[in-house]
C-alpha cells in the first residue's frame, strides 16, 4: 500500500509469501533492497519448477457440471492406482464457519467476501495443496484462483488487486474450462431439484429481483470475464453442452496426453 | 490537515474522490507500549473537548473475530492464510464502522492499523510487495502515531500485567529462541526496525512511550487536536 498509484501487478509469478528469514533479509526489512531468494532457504516457498505433483484445476459456472467431471476424473485416477487428492472452493474447515455466517447474516461487501475465500484458499493451499504436491500428488482442484478473478472482478473488486491477492498460488498445470449457455446451466440446476443459492445468483448485487434472472445476468458477466481469461491462462476448453461421459474421455485423453501417468502410480503393487 | 483518502485501490463501492468529513487517527505500538491507555485517556479528551469519536482495532470484526480468537489457540494456521484472516477483519471494520463514521464526520481512533499487521509478516518473511498490494485497499490516515517504548520497558511492563509472555507477542512460532524471554525481546526488536523503516514512508510520528503517562497523553492530545484544527 504505498503512496503511488498503480501497482505494478505480477499475475500468476508464484511470487511468495514467506522468503527469506535470514538475520540479513530481516534487518534490511520490508522496504529496503529485495532480498534473495534460494531454493535452499527452508523456508521459501517452493519453486515451482520443483514441485513434483501436478495441479489440475477446473473452472465453469454453476451448473456447467465441473464438478460431475473431475469426480469422473478423481475415480479414475484413484481406480487406477494413482496419488491423488481432490480440493474443492470454499472447504476449508477453519473458515467455513465464518463464510457461512457472513452470507447468512449478509455480512459481507465485495472486499470480504473475496478475501474471506481468498483465507479459505490460502488455508487448503497451505496445508494440503502445497503439501501434497510436494508429495508427489496429482492434485484437483474444483474451482481454483480464477473463480476469485471471474467472481469477484464482477462483483466490482479491482482485477489486479485480487491477482495480486493470489499471486502465492502456483498455477495450474492444466485447467479445463467447461463452458456452456448461461440458460441450460440453469436448467441443470433447476432439473437437479436445487433452489439458486443466493451468492451463486448474485442477488446480493441486487441486479434483478427476480432470482432466475439475476442467476442469468450474474452467471453471464461470470462465464464473460473467464472467456477473457481462456486465452491468457491457456484454458482447455471443454464443450460442456455435450454429453458427461463424451467430456470426460476427451477430459481423461487430454490428462494422458499431459501426464506422465506411471510417474503418480502408487510405488506398492495394488 | 490531510484530506482522508483511499492509499491504492478503495473498496469496491467506494470512490477515490469521495469526501469523508472525518478524522482517522491512528495509535501503533507494540503490546505493553502504553497505547491502550493512551487511546482511553485520548478518547476522553476529545470527548470532553466535543469530538465525536468512534474506536476500532484489530480482531474486533463480528465477521471473523471470533475464528482469528480460536485459529490463535492452536497452531492451525499457515501464515499466509492468518495474513488474511486479519486482511479480512480489517476489510470488514473499515467497510462497516471506519468509512461510516468518517462519513457522518466522526473521529476514528484506531487502536493498530495496517502497519501492525504488514511489520508482523515482514518480520515472517512476507512479501512486502503483496502486503503493499493487500493493503492498498486501507484509508491514509489523518495521522499515525507511533508510541515507542524501549524493549526492555516493554517486558517490564508485559511481566507487570502477567508472568507469562504472549506466545505470539514474544513471536514464538518464529523459532528465535528456545528461550521465551530472549525471543521476546528479538522479536519485538525486529517490529520496532520495521515500524521504523516505515515511518517515513507513512508519515508516521514518533512518540517517545519512555516517559509518564500524563505526559505522554497531553504530548498525544496536543498533537492530535492539531490534526483536527483545533
Amino acid at each position: 500500500m504505498g503512496h503511488r498509484d498503480g501497482v505494478d501487478v505480477e499475475i500468476f509469478s508464484g511470487k511468495s509469501m514467506a522468503v527469506d528469514r535470514s538475520a540479513e533479509a530481516l534487518a534490511r526489512g520490508a522496504f529496503g533492497e529485495a532480498a534473495p531468494r534460494t531454493a535452499e532457504d527452508p523456508l521459501a516457498w517452493p519453486d515451482p519448477r520443483a514441485v513434483r505433483g501436478k495441479l489440475i484445476a477446473v473452472e465453469g459456472i454453476d451448473g456447467s457440471g465441473k464438478s460431475t467431471q473431475v469426480y469422473l476424473l478423481k475415480r479414475w485416477l484413484e481406480s487406477t492406482g494413482h496419488r491423488v487428492f481432490f480440493t474443492e472452493w470454499n472447504s476449508s474447515d477453519l473458515v467455513r464457519e465464518a463464510t457461512r455466517r457472513g452470507k447468512r447474516e449478509n455480512l459481507l461487501t465485495a472486499t470480504t467476501f473475496c478475501l474471506i475465500h481468498a483465507t479459505d484458499f490460502a488455508d487448503r493451499y497451505e496445508r494440503q495443496i502445497l503439501p501434497l504436491l510436494r508429495a508427489g500428488y496429482v492434485v484437483l482442484c474444483d474451482r481454483y484462483s480464477y473463480t476469485a478473478f471471474a467472481r469477484d472482478v464482477v462483483r466490482g473488486v479491482d482485477p489486479a488487486w485480487v491477482r495480486s491477492l493470489y499471486s502465492f498460488a502456483i498455477r495450474p498445470d492444466v485447467t479445463f474450462y467447461f463452458q456452456v449457455p448461461v440458460d441450460l446451466a440453469l436448467l441443470r440446476i433447476l432439473a437437479r431439484g436445487e433452489r439458486l443459492k443466493y451468492h451463486e445468483a448474485g442477488m446480493d448485487l441486487g441486479l434483478s429481483t427476480d432470482v432466475r434472472e439475476s442467476f442469468r445476468i450474474f452467471q453471464s458477466r461470470i462465464d464473460a470475464e473467464y472467456r477473457k481469461m481462456a486465452e491468457e491462462f491457456g484454458f482447455l476448453v471443454v464443450e460442456a453442452t455435450r454429453s458427461a461421459h463424451a467430456q470426460q474421455a476427451e477430459v481423461r485423453a487430454a490428462i494422458q496426453k499431459r501426464l506422465d501417468l506411471p510417474s503418480f502410480r502408487w510405488n506398492s503393487p495394488e | 490537515m490531510r484530506a482522508l483518502r483511499f492509499d491504492g485501490r478503495p473498496v469496491a463501492g467506494n470512490g477515490p474522490a469521495e469526501i469523508l468529513p472525518g478524522r482517522l487517527v491512528v495509535v501503533e505500538g507494540a503490546d505493553g507500549s502504553g497505547r491502550s491507555t493512551q487511546i482511553s485517556l485520548l478518547k476522553q479528551r476529545l470527548e470532553a473537548g466535543g469530538w465525536p469519536v468512534v474506536d476500532v482495532g484489530l480482531r474486533r470484526s463480528g465477521l471473523v473475530g471470533p475464528e482469528i480468537e480460536r485459529a490463535k489457540k492452536g497452531n492451525v494456521l499457515g501464515p499466509t492464510t492468518r495474513s488474511l484472516y486479519y486482511a479480512t477483519d480489517f476489510a470488514d471494520q473499515l467497510e462497516n464502522r471506519v468509512l461510516p463514521a468518517l462519513r457522518a464526520g466522526f473521529v476514528v481512533l484506531a487502536d493498530r492499523y495496517v502497519y501492525t499487521l504488514m511489520a508482523r509478516d515482514v518480520v515472517r518473511g512476507a512479501s512486502p510487495e503483496w502486503l503493499e498490494s493487500l493493503y492498498g485497499i486501507a484509508l491514509v490516515p489523518s495521522a499515525v502515531f507511533y508510541l515507542q517504548v524501549s524493549p526492555q520497558a516493554l517486558v517490564e511492563r508485559n511481566f507487570h500485567r502477567s508472568p507469562t509472555l504472549d506466545y505470539w507477542e514474544s513471536g514464538m512460532d518464529l523459532g528465535l529462541s528456545r528461550d521465551w524471554f530472549g525471543s521476546f525481546v528479538r522479536y519485538q526488536q525486529r517490529i520496532e526496525a520495521e515500524f521504523l523503516r516505515m515511518r517515513e514512508r507513512y508519515e508516521f510520528a514518533v512518540i517517545d512511550g519512555n516517559r509518564p503517562v500524563r505526559e505522554i497523553a497531553q504530548d498525544l492530545a496536543a498533537r492530535t487536536l492539531a490534526v483536527l484544527g483545533e
